[in-house]
């Protein structure tokens, strides 16, 4: 069994209108990269935020490699917020000398600047970075200290494809080193794409905690069927689990062989029948609810 | 507190502030620009405006009131002690006042190299002649430019500490990079020291370029030890920088701290003696004054400059201007926040 480096203990942070979070239990064996994934107010952010040392709790403990928070975690923890400002008129070689200055332990300020591929920008103002490249350095800055757990917070929010899948080989290269990842995402392909294990939250609470396959595997023994609308027009669907989308219906099925023949029997064309499993986007909607949050 | 940590932030601070190009050229041409525009100004033959010290006014005689009830003259009272008369006959031999009356004894004294000394002395005389004792005195005249320059030079560092170590801090706090810093080892007290560093040093060479670019086309009076007027102003300078730390602790609006520190600057420019001096003004904005760190700054660097002050006649100013720093620098890091 993997040893743990970060546990925490009925986490608990009220504010005064409001109960952010409401008593969580996490372990996190090293080397894991860890998913926290919930909807807005979920208490995520205030929980990553303790986690991370820059929030206080209302109660519970925190200890990393057995200890409590203290100079320990700092040095060797690696932070990515969501959003950074930067020094201006500091180019981002600079920017990486000075907080590679803050730390006891660095990390090779050369090999990190070709993994994060900012070469071509090293003398380029902080201010004059695109979304991906400035993503990629606040990656670089969280690594100056070469750290032993490393907190990323919706890193690929605002990214286009390329960019995010860029940033998901950094992260799997990342972690292929050995290191404990604890990421927040609203997209679940990526919690999906890069988490060993997650855990959602909702109302300041752990609703589910697992590997995704397993929690998938949990809450879904079914698969879902899409088919045009034109295709099935004249179907009697009303014995049938459906969900009405814009141009097409989708039946959600624990038994696709019955449905298949039954639509085959109607002669309902299945040229461009398309099936597929549940993924984490339905297990996320399933436990969370389909309401808007603010 | 680690030296390598305080010398990263420092650095990168000076560097930030020495590439942005707008706000140092405004930091440097400003009081260039102000002080060119007062020589301008007072070059010509305007402001005849006669200015009287009186000693003894309760005592005052009869002819000496009469004098005192004219019309046009600005007329003051100061203290009878030989010390303030000693004060008074200096500033007579600076043309800083154009009379000193000793309202008791009838004497007057005036400078002989001074026109509005002149003229004054013809409307005394004119009162009752040969009833006043003549008393003559010899100095250059100190022009206003000449009074106003070490005024100008403790502004421009006032608004430079305020609004560059203040504002930047609000700035930086409403941006989320201090939220940044506070996720590293970085303890506060290791970065608001980096900060004040950076900015003393970088205020110094500003005011020593303001000091002798200003000089090389005013040619003003310099009567005292550069090395005093350089602890004048770096002890002003970290006095008036740790001031801005307080309203900027916990400010996370930049319009808030902008509105705050002019709220603290604007009296200050006015009333801590930069334009005007403060001598015949009501008690109660004398007593106003002293609180701003403002007035002592400009009081001690006027004295250096002007009168060739020691550091022992400017001491008590200093020991305000110190006094004052380790208060608003411990009440600044004490209430400072991160976020």
């Amino acid at each position: 069994m993997a040893a743990s480096i970060l546990q925490i203990n009925n986490l608990v942070k009220h504010y005064p209108s409001v109960k952010a979070v409401n008593g969580i239990d996490i372990t996190l064996d090293k080397g894991i990269c860890f998913g926290l994934l919930g909807p807005n107010g979920a208490g995520k952010t205030t929980t990553i935020e303790i986690l991370e040392g820059i929030n206080h709790p209302t109660s519970g403990e925190i200890f990393y490699k057995g200890e409590r928070l203290g100079n320990q975690f700092r040095n060797e923890a690696g932070i990515m917020f969501q959003s950074t400002a930067l020094q201006d008129f500091i180019t981002v070689r600079e920017t990486l000398e000075m907080f590679s200055q803050f730390y006891p332990q660095q990390a090779d300020l050369n090999k990190l600047i070709l993994r994060c591929n900012l070469t071509e920008y090293l003398d380029q103002d902080n201010r004059e970075l695109s979304g991906g490249q400035r993503q990629r350095l606040l990656l670089a800055i969280a690594l100056v200290n070469d750290p032993d757990i490393i907190f990323l917070d919706e890193p690929t929010t605002g990214l286009d494809p390329q960019a995010r899948r860029n940033f998901w080989d950094l992260i799997n290269d990342i972690k292929a080193e050995g290191k404990t990842i604890v990421l927040t995402t609203h997209y679940m392909d990526e919690a999906y794409m890069l988490c060993d294990e997650i855990a959602i939250m909702d109302h300041g609470k752990i609703i589910a905690q697992g590997t995704p396959k397993s929690l998938l595997e949990e809450t879904f023994n079914d698969v879902i069927l899409q088919l045009p609308k034109a295709d099935l027009a004249g179907y009697d669907l009303t014995s049938l689990m459906t969900h009405n989308k814009s141009t097409h219906i989708e039946i959600t099925t624990c038994d696709v062989n019955s449905v298949i023949s039954d639509l085959i029997k109607n002669n309902v064309s299945l040229s461009q029948l398309q099936i597929r499993a549940r993924t984490l986007d339905d297990l996320f909607l399933e436990l969370t609810g389909k309401e808007l949050r603010a | 507190m680690s030296f390598k940590r305080f010398l990263a932030l420092f650095y990168t601070r000076n560097k930030e502030f020495m590439r942005d190009r707008s706000s140092l050229s405004w930091n440097i041409l400003m009081p260039v620009l102000i002080v060119a525009g007062f020589s301008f100004a007072f070059s010509g033959d305007i402001g005849k405006k006669f200015k009287v010290a009186v000693a003894n006014t309760t005592n005052a005689t009869e002819l000496a009131k009469q004098f005192i009830q004219l019309k046009h003259i600005e007329f003051y009272s100061i203290d009878s002690s030989e010390a303030e008369i000693n004060r008074s006959i200096t500033k007579v031999q600076r043309h800083q006042v154009d009379m000193l009356l000793d309202a008791a004894k009838q004497r007057y004294w005036i400078n002989t190299e001074s026109p509005n000394g002149y003229l004054v002395e013809k409307i005394l005389l004119g009162t009752k002649q040969n009833e006043f004792k003549k008393q003559t005195v010899t100095g250059n005249q100190i022009r206003y430019i000449d009074w106003v320059v070490p005024g100008i030079l403790s502004m421009n560092m006032m608004f430079s500490a305020l609004f560059g170590v203040g504002f930047v801090i609000v700035r930086y706090r409403k941006n989320g990079m201090l939220k940044r810093l506070k996720a590293t080892p970085i303890t506060a007290f290791e970065y608001l020291s980096a900060q004040i560093a950076s900015r003393i040093i970088l205020i110094l060479l500003v005011t020593a370029f303001v000091f002798y670019g200003t000089n090389y086309f005013v040619n003003f009076v310099m009567n005292g030890s550069h090395l005093i007027l350089f602890l004048v102003f770096a002890l002003g300078a970290l006095s008036m920088i740790s001031l801005g730390l307080i309203i900027a602790a916990r400010i996370t609006s930049e319009e808030t701290a902008g509105g705050l520190l002019n709220l603290f600057s604007w009296p200050m420019m006015f009333f801590s003696g930069v334009w005007f001096s403060l001598e015949g003004a009501a008690p109660v904005m004398q007593n106003i004054a002293e609180i701003f760190p403002l007035t002592h700054v400009t009081t001690a660097a006027r004295a250096v400059m002007i009168d060739g002050a020691e550091l022992i006649d400017i001491s008590y100013h200093l020991m305000i201007l110190f006094i004052q720093s380790i208060v608003f620098l411990f009440l600044g890091s004490w209430f400072f926040k991160w976020e």
